[in-house]
């Protein structure tokens, strides 16, 4: 590949897959404020 | 108010909402836009409108979803309603749920071909088969020669409708919970097998990487267009799901003390993960790997339908038929869930609206969304090559979504008011929203709206005249024009290019010595070319083709008063609920 195309390619997929993760990791390690009162069936 | 669902988990909701936006076109439409407009540059307005659109009206749609839930409703009509007094309002929210009937009238049908390739690639049909045979396939399929395709579509609405009367939890998240994993599995599974191709290998012609050099290496010429930029806010509408209706209705289960701000950014970035990443890896590298560049780009002149349909089953064949078997249920696996997560969020809003306004039963308001969508559905399938698919497409899947999203952010930013708007996105978020948002939501989002909306004009102006139907007509009346654009071409462009053979050229797009605009220039004059030497053959029959193109656009014509009629009858239904609602109120 040349050095263009390398470079646009592991910045972008780089962002976005730093993003997409940190966001769903953010998810999963926030806590319900209030497990029985919040929007999720599963979680009362 | 009979509506009492809600979303069983937070990674439900989040799958729900990404599945609702990852579709077939992440996979078939976004490589095909990059290596159209500025390969690997075209991704700098892609970001930048994903930043200064797309995030934006996620937010947006989120919490008026969220807000018109906190009032009990659960589709646009009565959640734009909630936002102000003035009557219009609730007839603007007619979009968001004809929009969901439209396109899923087509869309259903696009996501029963890909259960049926499925099938076909469990079953061996494409075993053996040519390339021409593959691709005959597809043209035989979508003629109706058998009744298959019409089976196949009937069952994959009756599925949508078993899903959707499930509800919510045990249905539509359900099936994201399952669809989304698998949909990510089977993308890296075949990104790695597509990248990793090797020249001289199982017939490739090319390394999988010959693609992805194609496809990102960049033009930075092309940032400077602003037809690039069109295709860029386009791509980030069609990938996104706003100005759908559906991201309110999906957030309207959520409760207002619950974050959406972290929600909103999780799904969106999830669905940029499956297109930038997954999307770029698959269909173009193992094109290019077994079809050469310039076949590629010829292509793709008219979208990455006809190469992920007619191109790759045969491709496939190449690695063997167990591997091609795999790599064939992978590969329409991953786009049958793309497609149905979504077709499943167009459900959900036309049933919350029969559910809150009408007091019907889940099981009922699922039956009736898919009959209309049976129905308004049957004239794509059966006169689908007469371009009834692309007619609904464009006034339902394009023209509607940014009708819609101006309406909405104007109403949430300058109408309610960002102040309110503002504490409806940040409250009770998991992440500091940044500031700068407000301000990108007050002013820059609606301006790039208006500008979009404005600069779609000429077109769709031409596509209600038929324009470039018109044109190929008298193109085939006199073929002479054609060449006389030749001329035209070559002298505003090719006169400095010295070799002539340039023409019979395999090697056009890997021709450094030709600049972009020549290359462009190219493939218009090889493609006059043909088109000259079709309507000078001796068996090329011009009444036959006058009337087909004639036929083409009365059945365009045709099929706008039944999308009209779907509007008109939705409005009604607003106008008989609003009324419901009056009287009850006066009780």
């Amino acid at each position: 590949m040349n050095t263009s195309a390398l470079i646009m390619m592991i910045v972008t997929e780089a962002i976005v897959t730093i993003m997409t993760i940190y966001y769903f990791v953010k998810v999963l390690r926030t806590p319900a404020r209030d497990p029985q009162n919040d929007s999720y069936s599963e979680t009362k | 108010m009979s509506n009492k669902e809600s979303w069983g988990s937070r990674v439900g909701l989040i799958l729900a909402m990404a599945g609702n936006a990852v579709g077939l076109g992440n996979f078939l439409r976004f490589p095909v836009q990059a290596i159209q407009n500025g390969g690997g540059a075209f991704v700098i307005p892609y970001l930048v409108c994903f930043l200064l659109m797309g995030i934006p009206l996620l937010y947006v749609e989120w919490a008026m979803g969220r807000f018109g839930g906190k009032h009990g409703h659960h589709s646009t009509p009565f959640i734009l309603d909630s936002f102000d007094k003035r009557k219009m309002w609730k007839y603007v929210g007619v979009f968001g749920i004809f929009t969901n009937i439209a396109v899923a009238a087509y869309y259903c049908y696009l996501e029963s071909w890909t259960l049926s390739y499925m099938w076909h690639s469990v079953s061996g049909s494409f075993s053996g088969q040519t390339q021409e045979q593959v691709a005959g396939f597809f043209d035989q399929y979508i003629s109706l020669n058998t009744s298959e395709p019409v089976i196949f579509w009937v069952v994959c609405l009756f599925l949508n409708i078993w899903i959707l009367s499930k509800g919510l939890s045990a249905g539509v998240e359900k099936t994201a919970k399952i669809g989304m994993p698998l949909l990510i599995l089977f993308g890296i599974l075949l990104a790695i097998k597509g990248v990793t191709l090797k020249a001289g290998e199982d017939g490739a012609i090319n390394d999988g990487v010959v693609g992805l050099n194609y496809l990102w290496t960049p033009d930075f010429d092309s940032i400077w267009s602003v037809k690039v930029w069109m295709a860029a806010a386009g791509q980030i509408f069609f990938t996104l799901s706003v100005g759908m209706g559906s991201i309110h209705c999906y957030a309207s289960y959520v409760k207002s003390k619950d974050d959406i701000a972290l929600n909103s950014q999780s799904a969106g970035w999830m669905n940029e993960f499956v297109e930038v990443v997954l999307g770029s890896s698959i269909l173009i590298p193992i094109a290019i790997g077994y079809l050469g560049i310039d076949k590629v780009v010829e292509m793709t002149q008219t979208g990455g339908l006809g190469l992920g349909f007619k191109t790759l089953p045969y491709l496939f064949q190449q690695w063997g038929d167990v591997i091609a078997i795999f790599a064939g249920v992978m590969w329409f696996g991953l786009l049958f869930f793309a497609g149905i997560t979504s077709s499943l969020a167009m459900g959900t809003p036309c049933m919350g609206f029969l559910e809150d306004e009408f007091g019907w039963k889940r099981k009922n308001a699922a039956w009736a969304f898919g009959i209309v969508v049976l129905i308004l559905g049957l004239p794509t399938v059966v006169f689908f090559r007469e371009g009834v698919f692309d007619e609904y497409d464009y006034w339902a899947g394009t023209v509607s979504l940014v009708v819609f999203a101006l309406f909405e952010i104007i109403l949430f930013s300058w109408i309610f008011g960002l102040k309110k708007g503002w504490k409806e996105i940040t409250d009770g978020a998991d992440i500091h929203v940044p500031l700068f948002f407000k301000y990108i939501i007050k002013w820059v989002t609606p301006l790039i709206l208006c500008f979009i909306f404005v600069f779609s004009l000429p077109d769709i102006w031409s596509t209600i005249d038929h324009t470039a139907t018109k044109q190929q007509i008298s193109y085939a009346k006199k073929p002479q024009l054609l060449i006389d654009e030749n001329t035209g071409i070559i002298g505003e462009i090719l006169s400095e290019v010295p070799d002539s053979s340039i023409y019979k050229s395999d090697h056009v797009m890997t021709d450094e010595h030709l600049n972009k605009d020549q290359k462009k220039a190219i493939f218009a004059v090889r493609n006059n070319q043909k088109l000259y030497k079709e309507f000078t053959n001796d068996s090329f029959d011009l009444v036959q083709f006058t009337t087909t193109q004639e036929k083409m656009m009365l059945y365009k014509n045709i099929s706008r008063p039944f999308l009209l009629i779907i509007f008109a009858l939705v409005a009604y239904m607003v106008h008989v609920a609003h009324k419901r609602r009056q009287s009850s109120f006066i009780k």
